[in-house]
């Protein structure tokens, strides 16, 4: 196991707080979240029918965000995942820019490491730039988040800015109590469904 | 490659996913389904994503259904060993899941780095939950992108139609 303390375990941002802002008030916003620890946040902050939180697929967050995306122009899609989930599928990040929907914003909550293996270091606890990745593969806004400040000025743009939107928030790596959202993969998505079409979504 | 300019068979497969609703197709760039490929991107109705890797379109269409559109994934068959895993999505939530997959190391291929996948193929979506069509002719191909097309929108199931090598021609390098 490794037990270097590294500088993200002094990062002041606190994840769930990070996610509860995230997702306070969010109206008709759609939302998902990568495996694992942004899924436990994102059930932390409260379970809601129209977050399809995910338990496995990784790597597939932010494409899931980009199909929801397209399929939906008029909502506004918050793509909420960790730095390993990203990390696995970077390719996500050019694919998504060259579409470049306007209404997708990916939130990346960086501890850099790997929360539900035993918090070994992922590359961004390296040389490795999420934020930078971004912007190289093509998205107009790519920033990172450190501090109270530049959380408290990114949320409005997360919500309103013209997208493809990423935001890497670094956070204090922490070992945190399970909050554990549904897990039936055909329930979650039948009752997203249901909730953003109507009965047929669920027919 | 021989696969003429005359070919019927993409033009029949468009029109079974225009009579399916299918709105966002995601692809690799590849040279069997060229044609198809050009046919949709053309088309207002539906949204053409290029991916960078074959499983990437299997989350992009999960969230394609998540928004209440349909889509399909369009492949060549080494990408079938890039979606493995992420075909547990498709199977865990339900999502319905259309692969149309041009086969390569599997009839006279000339780049043996091709055929472990090209002969895995099948077995490996089997074995991933997915129901396989095989279309080994020309003439075959447009009922059975419409039947698996049909079972997996009706199901939801997931489902690849394998389009042989032997219709596609094998690339010989000039060879």
């Amino acid at each position: 196991m490794d037990t270097t303390l590294t500088r993200s375990e002094l990062y002041p941002l606190r994840r769930r707080e990070v996610v509860r802002r995230l997702l306070a008030d969010r109206g008709d916003l759609l939302v998902v979240t990568g495996l694992g620890a942004a899924t436990w946040d994102a059930a932390d902050a409260g379970d809601h029918p129209l977050t399809f939180p995910l338990w496995g697929a990784m790597g597939g967050a932010a494409m899931i965000g980009l199909g929801l995306a397209l399929a939906q122009p008029k909502r506004r899609t918050l793509v909420i995942t960790g730095d390993g989930e990203m990390l696995m599928g970077l390719g996500a990040l050019p694919t998504i820019a060259v579409r470049a929907p306007k209404n997708l914003a990916v939130a990346v909550l960086d501890n850099e490491r790997y929360g539900e293996t035993g918090m070994q270091t992922t590359h961004t606890a390296g040389p490795a730039d999420l934020a930078a990745m971004a912007i190289g593969a093509g998205f107009p806004a790519a920033a990172d988040i450190y501090d109270e400040d530049g959380l408290a000025e990114a949320l409005p743009r997360i919500r309103g800015e013209p997208g493809p939107l990423f935001f890497n928030i670094k956070v204090r790596a922490e070992d945190l109590p399970l909050v554990l959202p549904p897990k039936d993969g055909a329930y979650l998505k039948t009752r997203f469904r249901a909730a953003l079409l109507g009965p047929e979504g669920a027919a | 490659m021989e696969h003429t300019e005359t070919a019927v068979w993409p033009g029949q497969i468009h029109r079974v996913l225009r009579e399916h609703e299918v709105r966002q197709v995601a692809y690799v760039p590849d040279a069997g389904h060229r044609e198809l490929i050009e046919m949709c991107a053309r088309d207002a109705a539906m949204t053409a994503v290029t991916l960078t890797t074959e499983e990437e379109g299997i989350a992009l269409l999960g969230g394609a259904w998540l928004g209440g559109q349909r889509g399909v994934l369009l492949m060549q068959s080494s990408g079938v060993g890039n979606c493995v895993n992420m075909l547990s999505l498709a199977r865990t939530c339900g999502f319905p899941l259309l692969m149309l997959v041009t086969m390569r190391g599997q009839w006279g291929e000339f780049n043996p780095w091709q055929v472990p996948m090209g002969q895995a193929t099948p077995e490996v979506l089997r074995l991933s939950g997915a129901m396989v069509f095989e279309a080994d002719r020309a003439e075959e191909i447009g009922e059975t992108v419409e039947a698996a097309a049909r079972m997996v929108f009706n199901g939801p199931a997931c489902a690849a139609v394998l389009i042989s090598q032997r219709v596609l021609g094998a690339k010989t390098f000039g060879r």
